[in-house]
């Protein structure tokens, strides 16, 4: 039986979906083992901040009931039915807390459920609980969860990256077979990169908004995160689509991903090296890796070409501008009038500024404190045209300079972080030097382009995972699937299996190693 | 709370020029709100009408009523404003629990209707062209109710209660340019105005228009210059005058009373103030400056609006007559007199009377039974004019029948009477009550007989020259044939009967 669960907790979600489908397996099997597995391991790796063990169960059984009763019912289940997926705890959901790792919504229960939760349900997957995250989605290491930091299993010592470093831990913990994340400047993409998994960041507007904690409403995007690149873009078609709740939705629908993944084909294609975008400041290891990929394109019969995205260089300073401003404001909600925590003042008058000043001293983080302020600051009246307005003109020439990257080359590629997962702690102290580790994810946020991370490899120098990223013009997710998957199969096949079957056992790890913030009930 | 000192209003036209400036704020009555589904219902209980998106809960997205985009522009355009091709909305960041969200998305360089003006006519017929800076759209804020405490304010309450039922009901923002040269009938204009804008909006169907509800808001700003000096002084903005009465009261105390504060050699400061009705007198908000620091940025979560020419022209086309012209229209065609206008004007009853000459009537006809019987009886059932339940074919039956001379006008009231309570159609209650007027002498000169026999002392009279002693027995003749005969033929016959001249 062990056996038989270790087995159902490693296959990807389509084998799982195939498995469901044919009858080898029920969904309460699979959706159960995974619970195991959360058991098991997350006291080490502490990706869950909620576990909805009894929901999950219920559609499970729910999904095997219909399916034995066979007729058309059975054959109308959604191919994903009975899959069971993590959620990350900035997506709001009934039934669960949803907390977006902050003090400020511990114990808050969202009366309505996000348009990305709607599809999971309405494709019957079974909701396995909510990630961590680093507070409202601000950070790259989760370790600015107010809940504990999540742990790497590659090395439960290191980063899982972030801010969806929970959902990433989660599935390279083979704790679930998918997850939801949110990338805003990367975080779904580079957490895929040093947990040896796929994230995928839509273009934005392809998948609803509605009902994810907004951090930066121009930037933010939900997006898969799976271990293939098939199964990432088996759940873009479940939560992807236009959402009459989200004005910002694309109108139109691109639904061939799958077909897209399953073909792999990149025979005459042109791949960019963004100049930019590698070299000086990315680890010796990660630039192995990704030269080696380029190798692996070239003989599957892609073109490399080499293209420059001058204006990357503000990148990073146009999105800590743009990005905290709107933070400023998306934030302004939290205030302990209507829901979640409240705080009094200790002392002094009892005024309403006064306490929800005092409720936001208490319940917000110093990252969140610290975006918030900057933001505040970068939209005062007087400094707005130097700040914020330089910020969007850069916004502005960055999409010419992908529109331009994009005419010489149909898909571009990059590492997806500078590093491989850097130790705990190791950059707490030193915000920009966090920063940094998404200077190669945040330029398609800022173009509002997707952007696809999958397993390069393992660095030389440390044996951790290196992320490869691939771009894409808007709308067209498609390419990412197709030349990711190519990219996927060379290297499984290289390596004769996943790259995830190189990390270690989990169970046999020892927490000793292990500082005692995380987990700790083992 | 002090007592501001205030000068005579005629000593502060001697020495100083008002400037004026107005924000209106309309209630729009989409079926929904401006940014969600929630119903737009007023009077409802606290915190029923409200969705997720209006309380600010967190993940939440705005959407753009389309409804209320289509009744900013038709606002837009009965101001004579130029339309925006696209415009955006944008976020005011202001800490404050009416407000969910601790902003309201409104918008603000990019305003969806602006350069535009509206002629007002004061009540001697002189025109004053007011013009129109912008008006854009917005959310509305919840409400506050302050609880415990001696003012009602926020200052010194125990607790305050919020219902965010108005929580982002739809709202057009009407600004005015700065109006100069209204002088001492600057009080008079601010309330034309505000009457002006409070009937566009009702005319084009767009807004309840009830200020009492708080439909229509007015801030109105006031600044006094000493004749002959181009800078304009400082202002105060006087927050929510709710009626027009109030409008025009609160523009002259605040003249008197910044002429009062520059005479005694002070500055004004720029402050808003409130208006209380009972005392007519305003007193100190907070102070406001042109610095305020809403951080205004464009709101990201929406798309820009679009208002394409075609779409523009469509509306333009829908758009009814604007209710000055109707007015001059109608008046001259009916031939009213400007006091008989007026009247009809006050008492609500023009487009019943409009609707009664179409169905057939004359104007005389019309205004005569409207002002004369409907508008009374309306007032005693304490509705709306319109509301009582008489149609304009109602009228033209009556009419008619007395025309016909099968009723007399004193019939005509109870059939009317009759009608109201529910007994169908004039003719049906003219036959059912057996009313019609006795024409046949013969039964009449019997009740003129009767009469002159049971008061024998004043045929008397009468046959001696005192012909105005002759109503005792018309009221007898009358009370006798239950009203039904022509009083006018009851006094011939009797003075012919008695060989008077009358």
């Amino acid at each position: 039986m062990t056996d038989l669960k270790n087995e159902l907790i490693r296959h990807s979600a389509a084998d799982l979906a195939a498995k469901l489908a044919a009858g080898d397996v029920s969904a309460v099997e699979v959706t159960q083992a995974h619970l195991d597995r959360i058991a098991d391991v997350d006291p080490q790796v502490n990706a869950f901040l909620h576990v909805n063990s009894e929901e999950a169960l219920a559609v499970a059984a729910e999904v095997d009931a219909t399916r034995a009763a066979g007729g058309s019912a059975g054959e109308e289940l959604h191919a994903l039915a009975g899959v069971p997926i993590a959620v990350k705890d900035l997506i709001v959901t009934i039934g669960q807390p949803t907390t977006a790792g902050s003090k400020i919504l511990e114990g808050w229960h969202s009366p309505y459920d996000a348009t990305v939760v709607k599809k999971l349900r309405a494709a019957k997957m079974p909701i396995l609980g909510k990630t961590n995250l680093d507070e409202f989605a601000m950070g790259s290491s989760t370790e600015h969860s107010a809940y504990g930091p999540t742990r790497n299993p590659w090395d439960l010592n290191r980063i899982p990256g972030g801010s969806g470093g929970g959902s990433a831990a989660a599935v390279a913990a083979f704790e679930a077979p998918l997850a939801l994340g949110t990338d805003t400047g990367g975080s779904i993409r580079q957490p895929g990169a040093v947990t040896g998994t796929v994230g995928m960041k839509p273009t934005y507007g392809a998948v609803s908004r509605y009902g994810a904690i907004a951090m930066a409403s121009s930037l933010d995007q939900i997006g898969p995160v799976a271990r293939t690149v098939l199964d990432s873009a088996l759940l873009q078609e479940v939560i992807g689509g236009h959402d009459p709740f989200d004005s910002t939705s694309l109108t139109d629908p691109f639904n061939n991903l799958v077909a897209a993944a399953r073909v792999g084909n990149v025979a005459g294609m042109k791949i960019g090296i963004i100049k930019e975008l590698h070299g000086e400041g990315y680890q010796a290891g990660v630039e192995n890796r990704f030269n080696e990929s380029l190798q692996n394109l070239k003989d599957a019969g892609a073109e490399i070409v080499g293209v420059s995205c001058p204006n990357l260089k503000y990148a990073l300073g146009a999105y800590y501008l743009i990005m905290p401003s709107e933070v400023s404001s998306n934030l302004a909600k939290f205030d302990g009038v209507r829901y979640g925590m409240r705080v009094l003042p200790t002392e002094g008058p009892m005024t309403i500024e006064r306490v929800m000043g005092a409720t936001r001293a208490a319940g917000f983080g110093d990252e969140v404190k610290r975006r918030i302020i900057l933001g505040t600051y970068a939209l005062s009246a007087g400094y707005y045209d130097a700040y914020y307005g330089s910020a969007q003109k850069v916004r502005t020439l960055i999409q010419r300079d992908f529109d331009a990257a994009f005419a010489q080359a149909d898909v571009l590629i990059s590492p997806t972080a500078p590093t491989t997962a850097f130790k705990l702690g190791e950059k707490l102290d030193d915000p920009l030097a966090m920063y940094l580790n998404d200077v190669a994810t945040i330029p398609a946020n800022l173009a509002g382009i997707p952007g696809l991370s999958l397993p390069g490899g393992l660095a030389d120098e440390d044996g951790l995972p290196v992320g490869i990223q691939l771009l894409a013009p808007a709308r067209e997710d498609a390419r990412l699937y197709r030349v990711g998957a190519v990219l996927e199969s060379i290297l499984e096949e290289k390596w004769g299996g996943p790259m995830l079957s190189k990390a270690p056992d989990l169970k046999n790890a020892a927490l000793g190693a292990v500082s005692n913030s995380a987990g700790g009930s083992n | 709370m002090s007592v501001d000192a205030t000068l005579s209003f005629e000593e502060a036209m001697e020495k100083y020029d008002p400037v004026l400036g107005f924000e209106v704020h309309v209630e729009l009555n989409t079926k929904t709100k401006m940014f969600s589904s929630a119903p737009n219902v007023f009077g409802d209980e606290p915190n029923t009408n409200v969705n997720e998106v209006d309380l600010g809960m967190p993940g939440v997205l705005p959407v753009v009523n389309k409804a209320a985009v289509e009744s900013s522009i038709k606002i837009g355009l009965a101001l004579n404003c130029k339309i925006a091709e696209s415009c955006r909305f944008a976020r005011k960041n202001y800490f404050y629990p009416d407000t969910p969200k601790n902003f309201q998305t409104s918008q603000y360089d990019e305003p969806i209707a602006y350069d535009g003006y509206l002629d007002i006519e004061l009540e001697d017929g002189t025109v004053f062209r007011v013009e129109i800076e912008r008006a854009h759209m917005e959310e509305d804020a919840g409400k506050l109710t302050h609880m415990g405490g001696a003012t009602g304010r926020i200052q010194g309450a125990d607790y305050s209660l919020v219902d965010y039922n108005r929580s982002g009901v739809p709202l057009v923002e009407i600004v005015t340019k700065p109006i100069e040269g209204a002088g001492s009938r600057a009080p008079e204009l601010a309330k034309a105005y505000v009457a002006a804008v409070r009937e566009i909006v009702k005319n084009l169907g767009v807004s309840d228009a009830k200020m009492e509800r708080g439909n229509v808001r007015c801030d109105a700003n006031v600044s006094l210059r000493p004749h002959g000096q181009e800078r304009f002084g400082i202002r105060s903005e006087t927050k929510n005058v709710n009626s027009l009465r109030a409008v025009e009261h609160a523009v002259r105390y605040e003249i008197q009373r910044h002429a009062a504060v520059l005479d005694s050699g002070q500055p004004i400061i720029q402050e808003t103030r409130h208006w209380h009705e009972d005392t007519r007198s305003t007193t100190s908000g907070r102070p406001k400056s042109d610095a305020d620091d809403y951080r205004y940025f464009p709101e990201p979560d929406l798309v820009p609006v679009v208002a394409s020419r075609e779409w523009v022209e469509e509306l333009r086309a829908t758009l009814p007559e604007p209710p000055a012209e109707r007015r001059k229209r109608l008046k001259e065609a009916w031939g009213y007199s400007d006091l008989e206008f007026r009247d009809v004007v006050n008492a609500g009853v023009m487009d019943s009377i409009e609707e009664t000459i179409a169905a057939g009537a004359s104007a005389d006809v019309a205004r005569k039974w409207w002002m004369g019987e409907i508008v009374g009886r309306a007032k005693v059932a304490d509705v709306e004019p319109g509301e009582l339940g008489v149609t304009p074919q109602v009228i033209v039956e009556l009419n008619k029948l007395v025309e016909d001379g099968k009723i007399n006008n004193k019939m005509a009231t109870q059939v009317l009477d009759g009608v109201l309570a529910g007994e169908g159609a004039p003719a049906e209650i003219v036959e059912k009550r057996g009313l019609a007027v006795v024409s046949d002498d013969g039964p009449l000169l019997e009740a003129i007989d009767a009469a002159l026999a049971a008061q024998p002392d004043v045929a008397e009279k009468i046959r001696g020259g005192k012909v105005q002693a002759i109503g005792a027995i018309v009221g007898g003749v009358m009370k006798a044939t239950r009203g039904q005969a022509d009083a006018g033929r009851v006094r011939e016959l009797i003075l012919e009967k008695l060989g008077v001249q009358g």
